[in-house]
C-alpha cells in the first residue's frame, strides 16, 4: 500500500508541476494576478507530494519491502538501519527521486523568501522551475519508477547495497552535491526571466546572487565531500582521479564560480549583463550533461550505475530542449539586456573578466577531454578506444589556475571602473616580493630544497594570503580603531575574502601533498615493518572478524614515530555475505599537517599482504580550503543588503543604481 | 570613441591570445595525455608503438594469477580475449573487483623482455559492469576467427 501510495504522490506532484509551468505564465501575459499567485500555493504543494513520496520509498527501505524492485536491489535484511535509509538515494531511481525532492524544495525556497520579488517576474521564475520538474518528474515516472513492483515473484531477500556506499560520506555526498546541481536550475531560471521580461539590472542580480551563491556552496561541499570519500573509501589515498564523474560535478563548479564573479559586476556595475545570462544557462546545462554523462553509462565511470540507452535519450532530449530553447531565446532577446557602463583596462571589472575567461576556459579544456574519448569513437568506431588520463587534464588546468590565482591578488585589490596603475604598484609590491621570497625559503628552510612547482605554489599561495591581508588592513585603516575598522567592513566582503583564502588553501593543500606524500606497497609479513621519514609502521598481522553484514580481516598496524609508540591504525578487508563482494577499508589518522593512511591489498600467503602505507602531509588541507571557500559563498549572502526587502522600483531609485536604470529598459 | 575602441581591441587580443594559449596547452597535452587501447590480439601482433603508454585488456585467464616467488608487492597474471594472452605484471595491491576470469584494463607499457608492465590495475566498481574497452575487446576476438581462437 505505501509503495503505491508514494507513486500517487508522485504523479500528483506531476500534475502540480504541469500546473506551475502553466498557469503563471498564463496569469502573466492576462495580466491576471490571481493565476499569478497561484504559484506560491503550488510550489508547497509539490513539495509536500515530493516529500510523501520521498518518506514511501523510505519506509519501503526501512521495512525491507523487497517486493518494490528498486528495494530488493539494493537493500537487504542485514544491511545496518542507517544505509538502508541512505539506500533511498544508493541507486539510479532514488537518487532521481532525490534530485526532482531537491528541485522541488528549492522551488518552494523561492517562493517562500523572494517576498520581495515583484509577483510578475516570481511568476515566471517558479514556472521555469516548474517546467523542469515537470521534465524530471515524466522521465521517472516513464522510465524508472523507484516504486516498480515484483509482485509475482517476490523475492525473500534483496540484494543489496553496493558495499562502496555503505559508508558516512555517501549519507552526505550525494544530497549536498544535488543541492549543488540542482540549485543553478535558480539561476537559470531567473536568467530565462530576464530574457523573457528584457530586465536585467541590478535588482535582478541581487536577487540572483544570493540563491547561486547557496547552490555554488552546495556543489562545493559536495565535490569536496566526493573527494573525501574516494580519499578514504575507494580506498587508495587517491582524492582526484579526473574521472569523468569528477569532470562533470568539477564543470558546473567551474562555471558558477564564473557566474557568481560575472553576477557581482552585473549587480555593482550594470555590465556584463548578457554574458552573467550565458553563463547562467551554461551551469545549469552541465549540471544535466553531467547527470546524463553519469546516466546513461555513455562514458565508463564509477558512478555509471545503469546502462540503459532508453534512459540516456530521454535524458539526453530534455537536455537538448533545456540548451536549444535557452540559447534560442538567448539569440532573440540577448541584444535587448546589454549593459553600456564603462571601465577602463585596470579596473576590476576587466579582472574579472580575465577571471571569467579563464574560468570557461578551463572548463571547455575540461569538457573536451572529457568527451574525447567519445568524439574518437564516433569518428574511429570501436577500434582503438582512447582514454584521457591525467596528464592531459593536469596540462591544461593547472597553468590556467596559476594564472588566476595572479590576477585574484589584483582583481580583489583593485577597485570598480578604474584603478590608478601606481596605486595597485603601492598595495601590491611589498606583496609580490614577500610572496617570492617565502616561496623560496620556506621549502627550503623546511625540507632543505626547492623546485619549480612547489616555488610556484607556495608563492601563489602567499600572493593571494598577503593580498588580502594587505587589502583588509587598507580598508580598516580610516576608523578609529582597527577593529572598529574591520567591523565596518560588510559581510560580503568578508565572505569574499575568506573564500579566496580556503584558494590559497587549496593551492597549498594539493601542490604540497602532491609532491611530498610517500606512497609504499609492500608485502608484509606479521611483525614486518616499514620506514618512512621519522615514522615506522609495523604490520601486527590481520585477524577475521565479524560485522553485522560482513565478514572482515582486520589488520593491525602499529606505528612508531621517532622509535616510541605513537598510535595504532586497522585497516580491513571486508566481504559482505550477500553479495560476495570485497570492500577494502583503509585507515586513516587524520592530522593537521598530515595524513598517516594505512590499506590492506591481497593476501600473499603465509599471512603476508600486500599493505599500501601512505605518509601524506597538508592533505587535510585540500578540504579545509573548499570548506573555507563553501563557508565564504554562504557568509556573503548573510550580507544585509540581501535582507532588505527591495523590488525593483527601490533599486532603480537607489543611488547605486540610477545610472544603470535608464539603460536597461 | 577612440578610446573606447582602443580598449574594445585591447579585450578581444586578449581574448584571441587567451583561445591561442588555451589551443596550444590542448594539443600539448592530448599529445601527452591520450591513452590507446589495444586488445591483447594486437598487442601479440605488434601493433603498439615501442616505448609508448597504452592500455590493453580483456579477461584474467583463470588461474594465471601467480604471486609466489615475486619480489615484494608484485604480481603476474595474464589478460585474454581468447584469441591471445598478454602477460602483465604489477608491483602493488590488486584493485577489491580483481578476479579470475573477469575483465581487466591494465594501464602501461611492454619493456625489453616484452612484458607488459602496469601503472595502474583498472577494474569496474560494479560487478555487473563490463567496461566498454574489454567489451569491445572481447568482441573484437570474435569477429576474428573465433573457431581458431577457442578450440
Amino acid at each position: 500500500m505505501i509503495p503505491e501510495l508514494g507513486n500517487f504522490a508522485l504523479v500528483l506532484a506531476l500534475s502540480l508541476s504541469l500546473l506551475l509551468s502553466v498557469l503563471p505564465m498564463v496569469g502573466v501575459y492576462r495580466r491576471n494576478e490571481l493565476l499569478m499567485s497561484l504559484s506560491r500555493p503550488l510550489c508547497a504543494g509539490i513539495w509536500v507530494f515530493m516529500l510523501l513520496s520521498f518518506a514511501c520509498l523510505a519506509w519501503a527501505f526501512l521495512h525491507d519491502d523487497f517486493s518494490v524492485a528498486y528495494v530488493s536491489r539494493n537493500s537487504n535484511t542485514l544491511l545496518p538501519a542507517i544505509y538502508k535509509f541512505t539506500g533511498v538515494w544508493g541507486g539510479h531511481e532514488g537518487s532521481l527521486l532525490l534530485w526532482v525532492l531537491m528541485v522541488a524544495s528549492w522551488t518552494y525556497a523561492v517562493s517562500l523568501f523572494s517576498r520581495g520579488l515583484p509577483l510578475d517576474i516570481l511568476a515566471r521564475v517558479l514556472a521555469v522551475m516548474g517546467i523542469i520538474s515537470v521534465s524530471f518528474l515524466l522521465f521517472m515516472l516513464l522510465t524508472s519508477n523507484p516504486f516498480d513492483r515484483l509482485l509475482l515473484n517476490t523475492p525473500a531477500e534483496g540484494s543489496d547495497l553496493n558495499p562502496l556506499l555503505q559508508d558516512f560520506g555517501l549519507i552526505v555526498h550525494p544530497p549536498f552535491l544535488y543541492m549543488g546541481y540542482v540549485g543553478f536550475s535558480v539561476a537559470y531560471a531567473f536568467a530565462i526571466t530576464a530574457l523573457l521580461t528584457g530586465k536585467l539590472d541590478a535588482a535582478w542580480a541581487r536577487w540572483t546572487r544570493p540563491w547561486t551563491n547557496l547552490a555554488w556552496a552546495f556543489l562545493t561541499i559536495g565535490i569536496a565531500l566526493g573527494s573525501w570519500w574516494a580519499y578514504y573509501e575507494l580506498g587508495w589515498g587517491g582524492w582526484w582521479f579526473w574521472d569523468p564523474t569528477e569532470n562533470v560535478a568539477f564543470m558546473p563548479w567551474l562555471v558558477g564560480t564564473a557566474l557568481i564573479h560575472s553576477l557581482a559586476v552585473t549587480e555593482k556595475r550594470g555590465v556584463f549583463k548578457s554574458w552573467t545570462v550565458l553563463l547562467a544557462i551554461a551551469a545549469f546545462s552541465l549540471s544535466l550533461l553531467g547527470t546524463f554523462i553519469i546516466r546513461s553509462g555513455l562514458i565508463t565511470s564509477v558512478h555509471a550505475f545503469a546502462v540503459d540507452p532508453e534512459r540516456g535519450l530521454v535524458l539526453l532530449t530534455i537536455l537538448l530542449i533545456v540548451i536549444g530553447v535557452s540559447l534560442f531565446l538567448y539569440a532573440l532577446r540577448a541584444p535587448v539586456v546589454k549593459g553600456t557602463s564603462s571601465y577602463t583596462a585596470t579596473s576590476r571589472e576587466v579582472f574579472l573578466l580575465i577571471n571569467n575567461i579563464l574560468l570557461v576556459v578551463s572548463t571547455a579544456g575540461i569538457l573536451l577531454g572529457t568527451l574525447y574519448p567519445l568524439l574518437h569513437e564516433a569518428i574511429n568506431g570501436e577500434a582503438n578506444m582512447v582514454s584521457v588520463g591525467p596528464p592531459y587534464f593536469n596540462t591544461i588546468f593547472l597553468p590556467l589556475m596559476g594564472i588566476l590565482s595572479v590576477f585574484l591578488g589584483v582583481g580583489s585589490i583593485s577597485r570598480w571602473k578604474r584603478t590608478s596603475v601606481s596605486y595597485l604598484k603601492e598595495m601590491l609590491v611589498n606583496v609580490a616580493i614577500a610572496s617570492v621570497v617565502l616561496g623560496v625559503m620556506v621549502p627550503l628552510v623546511v625540507t632543505r630544497e626547492v623546485n619549480l612547482p612547489i616555488f610556484l605554489a607556495v608563492s601563489l599561495a602567499f600572493w593571494i594570503v598577503f593580498g588580502i591581508v594587505r587589502d583588509v588592513l587598507d580598508k580598516s585603516a580610516n576608523k578609529a580603531s582597527r577593529l572598529a575598522g574591520m567591523k565596518s567592513l560588510s559581510l560580503s566582503y568578508w565572505g569574499m575574502q575568506v573564500a579566496h583564502l580556503g584558494f590559497a588553501v587549496i593551492i597549498l593543500g594539493i601542490c604540497l601533498t602532491s609532491h611530498y606524500s610517500v606512497e609504499r606497497d609492500v608485502r608484509l609479513a606479521p611483525g614486518e615493518s616499514i620506514s618512512i621519514r621519522n615514522y615506522e609502521f609495523i604490520f601486527e598481522g590481520a585477524t577475521p572478524q565479524n560485522g553485522p553484514n560482513y565478514q572482515s580481516q582486520a589488520g593491525v598496524v602499529t606505528v612508531l614515530k621517532n622509535g616510541r609508540d605513537y598510535l595504532t591504525l586497522h585497516p580491513e578487508k571486508r566481504t559482505y555475505y550477500a553479495t560476495g563482494s570485497v570492500q577494502t577499508e583503509a585507515d586513516i589518522d587524520v592530522g593537521f599537517f598530515r595524513d598517516l593512511f594505512a590499506a590492506l591489498g591481497d593476501e600473499r600467503g603465509g599471512g603476508a599482504w600486500v599493505v599500501r602505507i601512505h605518509l601524506k602531509p597538508f592533505v587535510f588541507w585540500i578540504w579545509l580550503g573548499a570548506f573555507l571557500m563553501a563557508g565564504g559563498g554562504v557568509g556573503a549572502i548573510l550580507d544585509k543588503r540581501y535582507r532588505a526587502r527591495v523590488n525593483a522600483h527601490q533599486a532603480a531609485a537607489s543611488p547605486a543604481a540610477t545610472n544603470l536604470a535608464g539603460q536597461v529598459s | 570613441m577612440l578610446a573606447h575602441r582602443k580598449q574594445k581591441l585591447a579585450i578581444v587580443m586578449f581574448i584571441i591570445f587567451g583561445t591561442a594559449v588555451a589551443v596550444g596547452l590542448v594539443l600539448v597535452a592530448l599529445e601527452e595525455g591520450i591513452n590507446v587501447f589495444y586488445t591483447p590480439t594486437e598487442v601479440s601482433a605488434g601493433d603498439v608503438p615501442a616505448g609508448q603508454n597504452f592500455r590493453v585488456g580483456g579477461m584474467v585467464k583463470t588461474g594465471s594469477l601467480k604471486t609466489e616467488g615475486l619480489d615484494g608487492a608484485e604480481v603476474n597474471f595474464i589478460t585474454t580475449d581468447f584469441c591471445n594472452d598478454v602477460v602483465v605484471s604489477y608491483s602493488g595491491p590488486l584493485p577489491d573487483l580483481f578476479r579470475e576470469g573477469q575483465g581487466v584494463v591494465a594501464d602501461g607499457f611492454i619493456d625489453e623482455a616484452g612484458i607488459f608492465r602496469a601503472n595502474q590495475i583498472l577494474a569496474k566498481h560494479d560487478e555487473n559492469y563490463m567496461s566498454a574497452e574489454v567489451k569491445a575487446s572481447l568482441d573484437a576476438a570474435e569477429g576474428q576467427d573465433a573457431e581458431v581462437c577457442r578450440q
